[in-house]
């Protein structure tokens, strides 16, 4: 076993006629004409340090404040200020849970999330924990839902942080953040409200003044921009504590020498998503319905993951193929030029299959054999068609030598 | 636990493709499984024994599981084609490894389970014969106790999603 395997796989996909990259959630295809508009920022222009007087350091503040007043825009907050950059959504996730609770450590002791967040949120908690504070796991309904009445119940004047995703990043399910941001503020009007909105972003509508939220984690390679960069928005007069101490220059929340190049690029992956967020979403769920409804009615025993409809994010699909096991499916599929991911044990390399198929009901089994895919605003109606051809394949395989 | 891709080796991938010796066996002379579907992998061993030498005439495997899983069955069906019952005993998971041209530690799980479901399809063999043989240890071996204690662990698991 070693690293030279690696080449001996990749050489088995050779001569594939057509691909399919599904695994959004996991990493994506940077736009190439973000590729392009980052490009000069790297040695060409505005590659100066933002904090320092002279035209190169101008430009680069220049470039980032207009970033900041961009992105401000398009998610309702107040002001650019309220925007922060940092390297990548789980730094973001990591100063607004830490950071947040640590600003505000008098106010009480106990945060609340639910019992299915992305796996970061869900780490951190548990880190939070083990540091004393009391963390309450609120659970989901069989579509991934929050339970409100048990949310409310759990709110009390010791709640410092609740964090609950606006799109459940495995399942789709778009909570109703609005009226459980008002419930819980009613209850307690000084608690931080923050939501990872990195599936949200770009895919549902998403306003952080309508939904009255005091932070929001928002990630670039999701949309398509490029890694290594994602941004905390903080309510103006929300306390967060920086964790990590250096010289600061524009990034109040983050010291270091701004990734001006990664912030472009963010910048014009966002231009791309809401310059035709209607009709890409329209296009989107169109496909998303036609791969779930093809392979519901083609594949037996399947189910879907998560709600249907508009309540589901427009670019997920989540389906759980009974008898198959989903680290098989996903090399059987990937040698087919099909690439997805999957909550099995065995995928995550963890003991576990995914904890948000377990918070809604799904059997280990069920989970094992469950297949993650995702939309883009790229793919075409063919990309889907030839899914539809090899999935049903695949499976039929590997069921094929299953004693189960 | 970091995550790490699994950089299977060009055999496993050639038996993940095309698996020798899978599927169910209908005239087997004897049969037995190790693993459970909760825990995400299973192996069924299929033996067709020559009741008169004891010898492994033919052997098959069903798997669900990863690619290990599907390659350590099938490298051991062909492992002991042939062999005679007390030979294919001495088959242990680090010899199911070796051959299938090693594993990554976390997935040494799958080699046991193959090993030990062949271990279980001998001792039922035998138990219906009403016969044990000398080489045949009362207690369990290492491979069936691994078994063993991956069933149990999955009995608990469903009964705790069941509550």
């Amino acid at each position: 076993m070693s690293f030279e395997s690696v080449k001996d796989i990749l050489k088995a996909h050779e001569g594939l006629k057509k691909e399919v990259y599904l695994d959004l959630e996991n990493s994506s295809p940077v736009f190439p004409e973000v590729v392009e508009e980052m490009l000069p920022y790297f040695s060409l222009k505005s590659y100066g340090n933002p904090t320092i007087t002279h035209k190169y350091g101008w430009e680069a503040y220049e470039v980032i404040m207009e970033t900041s007043k961009l992105i401000s825009s398009f998610i309702g907050a107040s002001s650019p200020e309220e925007i922060n950059f940092m390297n990548s959504e789980v730094e973001a996730n990591n100063v607004a849970l830490i950071g947040g609770v640590l600003a505000n450590k008098g106010k009480g002791k106990k945060v609340i999330i639910s019992n299915s967040e992305p796996v970061t949120i869900d780490l951190i908690a548990q880190m939070l924990s083990e540091k004393g504070f009391q963390v309450v796991k609120i659970p989901v309904d069989r579509e991934g839902f929050v339970q409100q009445d048990k949310l409310l119940k759990s709110v009390d004047r010791d709640t410092i942080l609740i964090s609950i995703a606006m799109v459940n990043p495995e399942i789709g399910t778009i909570q109703p953040l609005k009226s459980i941001v008002e419930a819980v503020k009613d209850k307690n009007p000084n608690l931080i409200f923050h939501t990872d909105a990195s599936d949200a972003y770009g895919k549902v509508d998403f306003n952080v003044k309508n939904l009255g939220i005091d932070l929001a984690t928002i990630s670039s390679y999701k949309i398509q921009g490029p890694r290594g960069v994602g941004v905390l928005y903080v309510r103006e007069g929300v306390k967060v504590k920086r964790l990590i101490e250096g010289p600061l220059g524009t990034q109040q929340l983050w010291p270091g020498i701004e990734n001006t190049p990664m912030i472009v690029g963010f910048r014009k992956a966002s231009e791309i998503c809401f310059k035709n967020f209607r009709e890409d979403i329209w296009q989107m769920k169109y496909l998303r319905d036609k791969l779930i409804k093809g392979i519901l009615e083609e594949v037996e025993d399947t189910i879907l993951n998560g709600p249907y409809g508009d309540k589901r994010a427009p670019d997920n699909v989540n389906i759980s193929f009974l008898h198959c096991e989903g680290e098989s499916l996903t090399i059987e599929l990937s040698l087919r030029g099909v690439y997805v991911s999957s909550g099995s044990a065995c995928t995550r390399r963890m003991l576990q299959p995914s904890h948000i198929l377990i918070a809604i009901g799904r059997k280990f089994e069920e989970a094992h054999g469950s297949i993650l895919m995702k939309i883009s605003r790229r793919h075409t109606e063919e990309d889907i068609d030839y899914v539809l051809t090899q999935l049903p394949e695949a499976v039929k395989r590997l069921r094929s030598i299953s004693p189960v | 636990m970091s995550r790490v891709p699994l950089p299977y080796n060009p055999k496993i991938l050639e038996l993940f493709r095309n698996p020798k010796n899978a599927g169910k066996m209908d005239d087997a002379t004897v049969s037995a499984t190790a693993g459970s579907p909760t825990c995400g992998d299973m192996i069924t061993i299929y033996l067709k024994i020559d009741e008169e030498k004891n010898v492994v005439e033919q052997a098959s495997f069903e798997s669900y599981g990863c690619a290990a899983n599907i390659a350590t069955a099938s490298i051991l069906t062909e492992m002991i084609k042939g062999k005679s019952l007390a030979d294919a005993w001495k088959i242990g998971w680090k010899d199911v490894i070796k051959e299938v041209g090693g594993l990554p530690s976390v997935k040494f799980h799958c080699g046991i389970l193959a090993a030990g479901a062949l271990k279980r399809a001998i001792r039922q063999y035998y138990d219906k014969k009403g016969f044990t043989p000398e080489w045949l240890p009362k207690n369990l071996t290492t491979e069936e106790k691994h078994a063993l204690e991956e069933e149990e662990l999955a009995k608990i698991i469903s009964k705790k999603m069941e509550t």
